[in-house]
């Protein structure tokens, strides 16, 4: 049987415009040999969630170092399923306060990075975490 | 499988992108889906938009969709990039430029990696396309990965080729000059806000003057296209891109050509599916039993040539398809 690759989506969502880290995440998701679609900055969670279904990637990670995280994360997860696509993992990361972390898991992000999160640590999560569809 | 056909068919997103990449994954089922689908294929209009990287493939194919949905057309785009070698990861950034079209359902975008094929394209792409075709897009446009001289495979699976240049590459133009004059059906000069542009045209011109002295019937036009960040004047030249890419179609339908890149197209399909069918299935089992290795053992002391080796294996390969 032949191996399915991962696909991931890297997203920033949001008037963010601090793009170094999802960057960094995409070089890194692409080193650990995963297929990594990269949207840039200044996403909707409505342009987030239909980019995620046109690619079929089995994750949605989402970066946000302004702050907008609790509104923002929680919509595309929400998007996702509306459209019949909540078997799309989101996780999420940036500067986001610990006391939001629990409004987050129960919209249904389902891991949180902040920085000095190392990167094998947020790649052996997937790993663990994503079977491909 | 009737079920999924038809949702295809009627354009449902989830389900197609999963097929196309069922294909990338060389899924044992998607070869039959593709064969349930392939009847609906063969009506969209197929673009190619190569050159090198960097040059605005991605920026020209975003302008292209706006130009093409101001007329009503359903689009679909393929945009490949390269799969590292080193890790078989890959980052696929061609969207970045098109995201604002995400929420248009009458645009489909999906990313490509090319997993190791060397033409520029990936292997899926021919069945990605066909995919596409199904569900009924106008128009399909097929960005590759940059383009060097060697690859050209979009000419197989395009009825239409855009190659995109900009100024101040300096020789390489002369050095893909051969490549380029066969399969060019439109030229853009893109940043031509730039240094060198006229230069470009000039030359471009000139070669196009030489090779049309054998009467060829489509003499491909040079749409010189501006800066993207000076908005009015860039939407104005592509659309005459988009403009050009029609004429273009139209040339094909009524001079008869486009039968002509069809069946180019289907032998080029047939020569897929051997080597999909055929050639890689006995390379797979040689190197599951082990037997490549002990062949190219053979080899490397010199026992035996290539061509006997290969000359065994098809013969042990057909007996085997006589007893079944
Ligand atoms: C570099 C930087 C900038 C650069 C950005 C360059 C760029 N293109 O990215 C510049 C100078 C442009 C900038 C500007 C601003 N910045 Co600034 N900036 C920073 C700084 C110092 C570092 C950010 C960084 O690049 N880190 C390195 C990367 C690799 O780390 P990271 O993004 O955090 O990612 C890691 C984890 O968070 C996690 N992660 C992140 N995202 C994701 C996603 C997923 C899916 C996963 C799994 C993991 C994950 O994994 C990564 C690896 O560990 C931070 C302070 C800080 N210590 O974070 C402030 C900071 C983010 N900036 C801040 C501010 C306020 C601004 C400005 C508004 C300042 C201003 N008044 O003009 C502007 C706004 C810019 C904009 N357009 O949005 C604030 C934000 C405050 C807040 N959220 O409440 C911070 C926190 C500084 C502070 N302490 O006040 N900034
Ligand atoms: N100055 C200028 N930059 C452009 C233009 N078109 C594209 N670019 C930039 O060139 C880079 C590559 O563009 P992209 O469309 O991704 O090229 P591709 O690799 O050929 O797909 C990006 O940074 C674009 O912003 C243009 O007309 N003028
Ligand atoms: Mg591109």
């Amino acid at each position: 049987m032949p191996e399915r690759k991962i696909r991931v989506m890297v997203a920033k969502p949001g008037l963010d415009g601090h793009d170094r880290g999802a960057r960094v995440l995409a070089r890194c998701f692409r080193d650990a040999g995963f297929e990594v679609v990269y949207t840039g900055c200044h996403q909707t969670p409505e342009q987030i969630a239909a980019a995620a279904i046109q690619e079929d990637v089995d994750l949605v990670g989402l970066s946000c170092l302004s702050g907008a995280h609790r509104a923002l994360f929680p919509r595309v997860v929400e998007l996702l399923r509306e459209k019949g696509a909540s078997d799309i993992t989101v996780i999420g990361g940036g500067i986001i306060p610990e006391q939001d972390f629990p409004l987050l898991y129960e919209a249904g992000i389902k891991a949180i990075f902040t920085p000095g999160a190392s990167l094998e640590t947020i790649v052996e999560w997937i790993r663990a975490n994503i079977k491909p569809h | 499988m009737d079920s999924l056909i038809k949702k295809i068919c009627a354009g449902d997103v989830r389900l197609a992108s999963r097929l196309i990449r069922d294909i990338e994954d060389k899924i044992p089922e998607a070869k039959a889906k593709i064969k349930k689908l392939y009847a609906h294929t063969g009506k969209s209009f197929i673009v190619g938009i190569t050159g090198a990287p960097g040059a605005g493939k991605s920026t020209l194919t975003d302008a292209l969709i706006t130009a093409l949905r101001k007329k009503n057309k359903t689009i679909g785009v393929l945009a490949v990039d390269p799969t590292s070698p080193f890790t078989g990861g890959a980052i696929l950034g061609d969207r970045i430029r098109m995201q604002k079209h995400a929420e248009d359902e009458g645009v489909f975008v999906r990313s490509l990696a090319t997993r190791g094929a060397l033409g520029g394209l990936s292997q899926a792409a021919g069945d990605a396309i066909h995919v596409m075709e199904a569900m009924g897009k106008d128009i399909i446009i097929v960005e590759t990965v940059g383009i060097g001289q060697q690859e050209i495979d979009i000419i197989n699976h395009a009825h239409s080729v855009v190659v995109v240049l900009v100024p101040g590459m300096g020789d390489e133009i002369q050095t893909m000059k051969a490549g380029l004059m066969e399969i060019a059906d439109v030229f853009v000069v893109n940043k031509a806000n730039r240094p060198g542009a006229n230069q470009l045209q000039t030359e471009l011109s000139s070669m196009l003057n030489l090779a049309s002295r054998n009467g060829a019937g489509w003499q491909p036009p040079i749409v010189m296209v501006g800066d993207a960040f000076e908005p009015a004047a860039f939407a104005e030249k592509t659309a005459e891109l988009a403009q050009k890419i029609e004429e273009h179609h139209r040339y094909l339908i009524e001079s008869g050509k486009l039968t002509e890149r069809m069946h180019r197209k289907a032998l080029a399909e047939i020569n897929d599916a051997l080597s999909f069918c055929l050639l890689e299935p006995v390379i797979a089992e040689l190197t599951a039993t082990g037997k490549m290795e002990h062949f190219a053992e053979k080899i490397k002391s010199r026992q035996a040539d290539p061509y006997s080796v290969a000359e065994e294996i098809a013969k042990t390969f057909f007996i085997k398809q006589d007893k079944k």
